[in-house]
């Protein structure tokens, strides 16, 4: 774009960016402030971490707050805990997700747009209400065991709800959707021909399967399982829903540091560490996405 | 007869993710209060819901952060969009780029939290917002919704020839020009699907309201979520079905009408 649009293009460039510099940016070199400052009973409850002592600047760099969560257990547990319940939910969400991906892309126009529509229809509706549905369904008197101690399948009513099992239940449901897109993405563009010709060779469906199908989903697999265990990594909705006193996730720790104990340079540092642990898994995600995978 | 495993377990897949929906939908029309007791047939949590003065007030609230955030969040993402999909010769794309994909993964408790912080520390510097509230959770709101608006926009653009637009340019037509008469209407639905997208995503945002919005702001989601964490609330399932009944019959219009075009 040339001449006249000059100041133009320079406008469209920078309120956008200014825009996300000032209210996205800004604010982590804020969160890194604050993580190295000092706590006190103030308003704000940190101490600056600059200030002038007779006309010369003086630093008050603290790393208090990290050592501190290198010596309380409990953060360390939180961080293992979250790791742990993403990987989990992750591997049941690709063990659910696949094969309806798989489905959902080999079948016949229009069923097929119908049925993607069905993936995406519960996105839309609110994420916590769908939590909020399983309490009804999960708790003790709850529809499930109404259901189990009718059918005669348990004599006990089952103790799921305010268990680690809820929140595996939570997460996979409301995060179904983000893992079965881009692998739908990914399968729907698998070359048949290869599938045909692995059939005429003499290769079985499910060898066909694991020696073609898979490795080439493999992008797809990827980014939707990297598009489920980055953000379940700091979910706090789920957990304070369905988990229960022993479910540990860093999300709510946070959530407690700032609104319970009301300690600001401890949550700046617990989201801190939140963001170096997420780096790895953003960079395969970003990969992944180079290598062609749709989302 | 062999069942196969792929459409059996899409089968299972599919009453998974509207097994829940539909349970909320049938116990709010419950009478008795107990999920266990079917006590016949009511729309009396219909009626206790109007009724709810607290949860009136913050749908009214959330409905209108949600517009006026999906609106900016509409206009300022697509010009991220084209930035980064048509603009020549801009420097520093790539860190455009990761600007505006990482609110899509971001925890929402650390948006929330770094928001936060900014804007205490803004009013100790500069004297705003002046109060959180509406303000403060507008402000959150259009930042990640403006995310989602470029990625969708981002994607439309790249699918889209950009001949046309070129000939005109050739032909004298200024760059705004351009823009209003041809690439506009060109990207219609998907900045359609950005706004409902981010308009969505607002109505439903707990984390980040909760901690950049002040005391007497209270959205929906804030609501819901203090009445819920003491158990189930049968009101709240009349508010869940009429939701679910609102998006269903948007979505299934909007498929539709994406349908007849050819």
């Amino acid at each position: 774009m040339s001449g006249g649009g000059k100041w133009g293009r320079r406008f469209v460039i920078a309120v956008p960016n200014i825009w996300l510099i000032l209210f996205f940016m800004l604010p982590f070199l804020v969160v890194l402030k604050i993580s190295l400052s000092e706590p006190r009973i103030a308003i704000p409850p940190y101490a600056p971490l600059w200030d002038w002592v007779d006309g010369a600047l003086r630093f008050n760099i603290n790393f208090e707050n990290y050592a501190y969560m290198w010596e309380d257990s409990l953060y360390i547990n939180a961080y293992l805990s979250s790791l742990k319940i993403a990987a989990i939910s992750t591997l049941l969400a690709l063990f659910i997700g696949y094969p309806m991906a798989y489905y959902i892309a080999r079948s016949p126009e229009p069923r097929r747009s119908i049925l993607l529509l069905l993936v995406v229809l519960p996105f839309w509706t609110s994420f916590l209400l769908r939590v909020y549905a399983w309490i009804g369904i999960l708790k003790t008197k709850g529809v499930l065991n109404a259901v189990l101690l009718r059918a005669g399948i348990i004599d006990q009513p089952l103790i799921i709800l305010q268990t680690d099992v809820a929140v595996y239940i939570g997460i996979v449901y409301t995060y179904l959707p983000f893992l079965i897109l881009p692998l739908y993405a990914n399968l729907v563009k698998l070359d048949d021909t290869l599938l045909e010709a692995s059939h005429d060779l003499g290769a079985s469906r499910i060898s066909s399967f694991f020696r073609i199908t898979l490795p080439l989903s493999m992008p797809g697999i990827i980014a939707g399982s990297m598009l489920v265990f980055i953000p379940v990594i700091g979910e706090f909705v789920i957990p304070a829903l369905l988990g229960g006193p022993d479910t540990l996730m860093i999300g709510s720790v946070l959530w407690d540091e700032y609104f319970k104990n009301r300690d600001w340079p401890v949550a700046s540092a617990v989201a801190m560490v939140m963001l170096v642990v997420m780096i790895i898994p953003i960079m395969i995600l970003r990969s992944a996405q180079n290598k062609g995978a749709e989302i | 007869m062999r069942l196969r495993f792929t459409p059996v377990m899409a089968v299972l897949g599919f009453l998974f993710l509207y097994g829940p929906i539909a349970s909320l939908v049938i116990y709010s029309f419950n009478e008795s209060k107990l999920v266990t007791v079917w006590g016949g047939w009511s729309l009396k949590w219909y009626g206790e819901l109007f009724a709810n003065q607290q949860i009136m007030d913050a749908a009214w609230l959330s409905l209108r952060i949600a517009a006026i955030s999906a609106s900016v969040a509409v206009v300022l993402g697509t010009m991220m969009a084209m930035v980064l999909v048509r603009f020549r010769r801009v420097r520093g794309k790539s860190l455009m780029t990761g600007m505006v994909t990482a609110p899509l993964v971001m925890p929402d408790v650390i948006i929330g939290l770094s928001l936060l912080l900014l804007f205490v520390a803004m009013q100790g510097l500069i004297g705003w917002p002046g109060g959180r509230g509406f303000s403060t959770i507008l402000i959150a709101h259009i930042t990640f919704g403006m995310a989602f608006v470029a990625v969708v926009v981002q994607s439309r653009l790249s699918d889209m020839d950009d001949a046309v637009e070129e000939a005109a340019l050739d032909l004298g037509a200024s760059p705004a020009r351009v823009f209003f008469d041809i690439t506009l209407p060109m990207i219609t639905p998907a900045l359609i699907a950005g706004w409902l997208l981010a308009f969505t995503l607002s109505l439903d945002d707990l984390v980040i309201a909760s901690f950049v919005s002040g005391p007497g702001a209270s959205t929906l989601p804030m609501v819901i979520f203090s009445k819920v964490r003491l158990g189930v609330s049968p009101d709240i399932n009349a508010l869940a079905s009429l939701i679910v009944l609102v998006v269903s019959i948007g979505i299934i219009t909007a498929a539709l009408l994406m349908r007849k075009k050819p």
